[in-house]
């Protein structure tokens, strides 16, 4: 067994200066993990420093905008393109954005719960 | 920092010329396995109870039980040597034997029949 | 300036194991940018999970790469057991410790061998791969498969390894010990090989961090970071620091690894001295529910397992981030103002592994 996770449940809004903190306090980003959920997705962000973890998590319902964090982490762009084309979560101004073609695959979104 | 050489394996490829080969002449000379091997699934069939827990545990479902009919059929190219039946079975009457399965030009499976009265089980392959 | 030229590399290169196409761009010979793009080899693994029994999917998490097998089915059961609250035997605990380092053996001796093939050595490559072979037969005769081990169940371990076994890896372990010594010269003193290395793709520590680099890239940047610190399993109970190296190029990110191989023999050592006796698994009941993310050192770095259980046998979510997806934006980052002659070398550094991250 091991330490607890450390969870912390944002909304929307503090989503961006949370991470702006993370970035000046030079955390690194680890992973960004999306999670089907009712009505949306639950996405995770995961970030360490030294040997400490701590994710951010926010659910974005329906078809939400969710700003790319490119922008601040730039090698968040792997890990924010498969969430947008496997989930189909709205992430907005990926840099660079592959444009669901990141895997070569035929069917759209194949991760997201369908009604 | 150590001082840079150069040919540093020289004398290494030297020996090696008059080394034996590390590799064997596969084919012509047999591999030997070790004891633990995963190799193929082998099934004692008059011990099997046909209920199914192998079919159920597999993760390729490679294994089809019938229980009406008393058979127990393994797809032998879906099977993935996992091992997984051999744990769930309850009569321990599977087990993970060395020696790959041979090769093949078509995909086919094998059936092994419960013995009813008769002592001996037989098998017959399927297409 | 000189004009702009964009040649492309890759899905199908000689240095490349697997499938990655980077679009490079050039000013005459110098990088100048690369775009990465991987997505040849998405099976899509991670919905598997929502098919397949939770015990069940241990047989499929070991099987999302060849190379670092042992350490993913590790990696998910560990998750499934924090998320169900099981105590996993002290025996096991170093078992499991034995097997993730041996695999560590074989994959950092696999990626010695690609190096020297990348570099054009080949009788070096041939010499590395040589000595893995003997790493590969232990396991064979340990788990009964030579790369894909089938060790692992959540609760424990399924086999366990008697004294002979045990007494037959020491031997095992000083013979590749001894025939390594030589091959380390040559990699880290030979002329030809520190032309190509030194100096070229140099990663600075703050770039490192915060471009998510992991593992022997991270290390050999000068970070001292290694999950192993943080004490999963049996690690708590032995001694060892992280390696690290502070060039921050291709030949830091080789001593690095060429210095782990050393302390996974140590590691080894020490943990069959220590291995109590005991039990090798416990009995599961019920079904995972809640959630855990679990990070574990694999060869190539930090790996990251999320698991999320609703009490069916079934998860409902499992991810893995591999330590190849953080490490590709590094790799980009090195890149840029490299030679199109070292591209292949670079790749190659941070021991990219396609199929894992694509899962």
């Amino acid at each position: 067994m091991e330490e607890k996770n450390d969870i912390r449940e944002i909304n929307a809004r503090q989503f961006f200066p949370a991470i702006v903190k993370m970035r000046t306090e030079k955390w690194r980003l680890v992973q960004i993990c999306a999670t089907s959920v009712e009505g949306g997705c639950e996405m995770s962000y995961s970030f360490c420093r030294g040997y400490d973890m701590r994710t951010y998590r926010f659910v974005a319902y329906g078809d939400e905008e969710v700003a790319s964090i490119t922008q601040i982490y730039p090698c968040a762009f792997l890990q924010e393109n498969e969430a947008k084309e496997l989930f189909g979560v709205n992430i907005t101004h990926i840099k660079p954005d592959y444009k669901d073609k990141l895997y070569r695959i035929e069917e759209e979104t194949p991760f997201k719960e369908k009604e | 920092m150590d001082k840079i050489r150069a040919f540093t394996l020289a004398g290494r490829m030297l020996k090696n010329l008059f080394r034996r080969p590390a590799t064997t002449q596969y084919p012509f000379e047999p591999a030997d396995y070790p004891e633990r091997m995963r190799g193929h699934v082998r099934i004692e069939i008059g011990d099997c109870i046909s209920c199914g827990l192998c079919m159920r545990s597999c993760p390729s479902g490679a294994i089809v039980v019938d229980r009406k009919a008393g058979t127990w059929t393994i797809d032998r190219f879906d099977c993935v040597q996992c091992g997984s039946c051999v744990t769930a079975c309850p009569k321990k009457c599977l087990f993970m034997e060395k020696g790959y399965t041979e090769p093949d030009g078509v995909k086919k499976s094998e059936t092994f029949v419960k013995p009813q009265e008769e002592p001996a089980g037989k098998t017959k392959k399927t297409g | 300036m000189a004009k702009r030229s964009i040649v492309p590399f890759g899905p199908q290169h000689p240095v490349l194991p697997e499938p990655i196409h980077l679009d490079l761009v050039l000013e005459d010979e110098t990088v100048v940018g690369a775009v990465p793009s991987i997505g040849y080899v998405h099976r899509g693994l991670e919905t598997l999970v929502k098919k397949k029994d939770f015990k069940q999917y241990v047989y499929i998490a070991e099987r999302i790469c060849g190379i670092c097998s042992c350490g993913h089915g590790l990696g998910y059961c560990m998750a499934v057991e924090n998320v169900m609250g099981i105590d996993v035997p002290e025996r096991a605990q170093y078992l499991r410790v034995i097997w993730v380092e041996m695999s560590r053996i074989h994959s950092h001796l696999l990626w010695l061998g690609l190096l020297a093939d990348a570099l054009g050595f080949e009788s070096l490559f041939m010499e590395s791969w040589r000595v893995r072979e003997k790493i590969l037969d232990m396991f064979d005769e340990t788990t009964g498969g030579r790369i894909i081990h089938s060790v692992n169940q959540v609760g424990g371990v399924q086999k366990d390894m008697d004294s002979s076994m045990l007494k037959h890896l020491l031997e095992t372990i000083k013979d590749i010990e001894r025939d390594i010594k030589p091959l380390v010269d040559t990699f880290l003193k030979d002329y030809t090989v520190q032309s190509r290395l030194k100096g070229t793709g140099i990663l600075k520590k703050d770039d490192a961090i915060l471009l998510g680099a992991v593992g022997p890239m991270l290390r050999a940047s000068g970070v001292e970071y290694d999950v192993r610190m943080l004490g999963y399993g049996a690690y708590k109970n032995l001694s060892m620091e992280p390696v690290t190296c502070t060039d921050g190029d291709s030949y830091g990110r080789c001593v690095v690894r060429i210095k782990e191989l050393f302390q996974s023999f140590d590691l080894i050592r020490e943990a069959i001295g220590k291995i109590p006796e005991g039990d090798i698994h416990v009995p599961v009941k019920g079904n995972p529910s809640g959630e855990y993310f679990l990070r574990i050192e694999q060869p190539r770095g930090e790996a990251i397992y999320y698991v999320k259980g609703n009490g069916t046998k079934f998860l409902d979510r499992f991810r893995l981030r591999t330590p190849t997806t953080s490490n590709i934006p590094p790799l980009v980052e090195t890149l840029k103002g490299c030679q199109l002659a070292d591209v292949p070398v670079l790749i190659l550094t941070i021991d990219p592994c396609i199929s894992c991250t694509e899962r």
